[in-house]
């Protein structure tokens, strides 16, 4: 993450690296993804909310703090096993809404409709979006419809927006971790990228794999209430997986991150098809999932009340900050190796969000 | 029996690894024959826990950095065509050619689709009877019943919208000129574990017994990999020279003989180019003359194309186990997975994206 601006950055940023039209991989979460966003998005628009490159902004109107953020889902397929983009749009923006312990509050909902597309697959997503944003108690109050001529897009886009208002004085940033502190994941890892995989190359499995969108705004509040300012930043691992978040919290924070692989989480079923699928299980999205980084005199408290909330159930440590090799992530491996955990290139998976 | 997690146990790589370290006396240097092998090795940190004396040197097993700069532009070329959906591998996507890669054609408008099976290449041959489909057949003897069989299906359903840029390699040949150089460090081999569940190991005995080398048929996890290395160490340590089976709960000593028998009927053996290495005779497969008529260099004219590799990038010495990755001077610096100038730093099999990804700080640690 940028800290301060180099005399070179003021200059035109383009082309960015070697390339001179956009690849998936700038929109896959990794390294290029990250060089995009920072050499065009934060160096055009720079301003101090955007600077901090958290999946949120804070913005204060008046004593109001409010946490603002936008998303854009294009997942193909529509449907998977667990959800489908309707739900998947409404989840993904609560949970950035609120991995600052702000309370979700409202959203807006853009639909891009290719021609041609059934009624009834839009009532269906339609109702999907409903459903979801009753769940989590948050109303959708505006909205836009685009049609676009067949072939301009692919079945449907969504964008989500949301607001949510943040009623503590807690500095919960990806920029404030520190040694000493622990990681704490919520469950299991790469159940979302998985199940849309799965159903994308035709796989099945004798217990089907679920995609595990969920909204988080709950299990947020109760971390946030069992912490108060001990928990130093949340963040929910979807594209670019667990090793994609850890490495931006290292490198936004400048503090080293070590975990340990015997204690990260991932189903039986899911080892499978990454075995299968030739995937690093680090590295799948998740869309139901957060990492807390929290106080170690805080963490068993914390991880007590994830575990006592139904989406936090198999909540568990996986490792811990230190001040040793700022901005990298590594890992103990279930052999008792060493490795290094890096932030992805690109793609891993194409368009699973 | 899960077949995966036992291959995992920790309890079980610590006897191995304390056994290894009881009967190692002296240094030797085990070649790991298979991309898949390296990459396990390298994230699980096998080598890192392995006796001193033990040097591992990683081999030229991935088909992904085998494959010539010239064959990948042949791709590059093909893949841009209006009439073709060009479908591969997805590792070999990322693959730079002399000045491009295939997402580049992409994104350039090209119609280039990932796929898990040629077979599906020749579904969608099937589905797109006006479109031209080119699968692109990289991979050792592993991959290549696979891609026997979908010339064999694209012959029996009577279609002439499908072909195959074929660049399969052969194992035994790269061990055979590895051994024959009289710049050679390699005292035993783990063989690849996949190219035997097909071929079987037979063809390993004459090897062994003409260059007195032992070589170990290993499998992919770590506790078998530490196994493989146990093995081939006692043998050296003992003085013997053969080959020993350690994937036994896959490879049978004849192999899969219906998947040798597709491969014989559809393919040929001859001479092929390797990256980084050159061209030797007897080392890779190409089309029969009964099925020429699905041989994509053959229909979109690109024999012709013809490049040299770029000559700081030293992924042919890293291939044949002579130079470490973070030997290179461009390793890390001008050479990285984003902007990769060979194709080790390529493919998620290469030895250098493994040291790059997961290793690279230690290496940085060890030389300053």
């Amino acid at each position: 993450m940028k800290k301060s601006m180099k005399p070179e950055q003021l200059t035109c940023p383009l082309p960015i690296t070697e390339h001179d039209a956009i690849q998936l991989s700038h929109g896959a979460g990794g390294k290029m993804m990250n060089e995009l966003i920072s050499k065009l998005f934060v160096w055009a628009f720079d301003n101090p909310a955007l600077s901090k490159q958290d999946d949120q902004a804070v913005v204060e109107i008046g004593d109001q703090k409010l946490s603002f953020t936008t998303d854009s889902f294009v997942v193909d397929p529509i449907f998977f096993p667990g959800g489908d983009i309707g739900d998947l749009a409404i989840n993904g923006t609560i949970n950035d809404i609120c991995m600052n312990g702000a309370r979700p509050f409202c959203l807006s909902a853009g639909l891009i409709i290719e021609e041609g597309f059934p009624l009834k697959d839009l009532e269906r997503i339609v109702l999907s979006m409903k459903r979801a944003a009753d769940k989590a108690g948050v109303t959708i109050v505006t909205g836009d419809t685009k049609v676009v001529n067949k072939g301009n897009a692919d079945k449907i886009f969504i964008n989500t927006a949301g607001i949510g208002l943040i009623e503590h004085n807690h500095d919960i940033s990806s920029c404030n971790l520190k040694p000493g502190d622990v990681v704490i994941i919520s469950g299991t890892v790469a159940d979302h990228g998985i199940a849309v995989m799965s159903q994308r190359e035709g796989l099945s499995f004798d217990t089907p794999i679920q995609s595990d969108t969920v909204a988080l705004n709950t299990l947020v509040e109760a971390i946030v209430k069992a912490a108060g300012g001990d928990v130093h930043a949340m963040r929910d691992p979807t594209r670019g997986g667990l090793a994609a978040t850890l490495n931006e919290f290292a490198r936004a924070s400048e503090v080293g991150i070590k975990i340990r692989e015997d204690l990260i989480p991932v189903k039986p079923a899911v080892t499978g098809a990454c075995e299968i699928l030739g995937l690093d299980p680090l590295y799948v999205a998740n869309e139901g999932k957060l990492v807390a980084v929290v106080a170690k005199q805080k963490a068993d408290s914390v991880l007590k009340a994830m575990q006592g909330h139904e989406l936090g159930r198999d909540a568990v440590v996986i490792g811990e900050i230190d001040s040793d090799r700022p901005g990298m992530v590594s890992m103990m491996t279930r052999i008792g190796g060493q490795r290094i955990v890096d932030m992805p290139v690109g793609e891993q998976l194409p368009r699973i969000c | 029996m899960k077949y995966l997690e036992e291959f995992r146990d920790p309890h079980l790589a610590q006897k191995l690894l304390s056994g290894i370290a009881t009967v190692t006396t002296k240094p030797w240097v085990i070649m790991e024959v298979c991309g898949g092998q390296t990459h396990a090795i390298i994230r699980n940190g096998i080598d890192q826990l392995l006796p001193r004396q033990i040097e591992l040197v990683h081999g030229p097993g991935c088909p992904v950095c085998v494959t010539p700069l010239e064959m990948i532009d042949r791709a590059l070329a093909i893949a841009s065509r209006e009439e073709v959906i060009f479908t591969s591998f997805g590792d070999m996507l990322r693959v730079p050619g002399s000045e491009k890669d295939l997402f580049m054609v992409k994104s350039e408008g090209g119609d280039v689709r990932m796929v898990y099976s040629p077979l599906d290449a020749v579904k969608l041959a099937r589905e797109n009877p006006n479109r031209q489909v080119v699968f692109f057949a990289v991979g050792f003897e592993t991959t290549a019943p696979l891609t026997a069989m979908a010339v064999w299906q694209a012959k029996q359903q009577g279609l002439d919208n499908f072909t195959m840029l074929v660049a399969h390699v052969l194992v035994p040949p790269a061990m055979t000129a590895l051994l024959s150089s009289s710049e050679n460090r390699v005292q035993a081999f783990l063989a690849a574990g996949h190219v035997c569940t097909v071929m079987g190991w037979e063809e390993y005995l004459p090897i062994s017994e003409r260059y007195r080398v032992p070589i170990i048929v290993t499998g992919f996890e770590p506790v078998d990999i530490l196994e493989g290395i146990f093995m081939a160490v006692q043998q050296l340590e003992q003085g013997r020279a053969e080959v020993e089976n350690q994937y036994r709960r896959v490879v049978k000593r004849e192999g899969n003989r219906p998947a040798q028998e597709l491969i014989r009927r559809v393919f040929q053996v001859g001479s092929r180019k390797w990256r980084g290495i050159g061209e030797f005779p007897q080392s890779g497969l190409s089309l029969r003359p009964e099925f020429e008529e699905y041989d994509a260099e053959k229909r979109f004219d690109t024999e012709s194309i013809n490049v040299e590799e770029p000559p700081e990038c030293i992924s042919g010495l890293i291939l044949q186990g002579l130079k470490k990755p973070h030997e290179c001077d461009q390793f890390g610096k001008r050479c990285t997975p984003q902007s990769p100038m060979g194709a080790t730093m390529v493919s998620s099999e290469g030895a250098c994206a493994a040291y790059y990804n997961y290793h690279r700080h230690q290496d940085d640690r060890v030389e300053s």
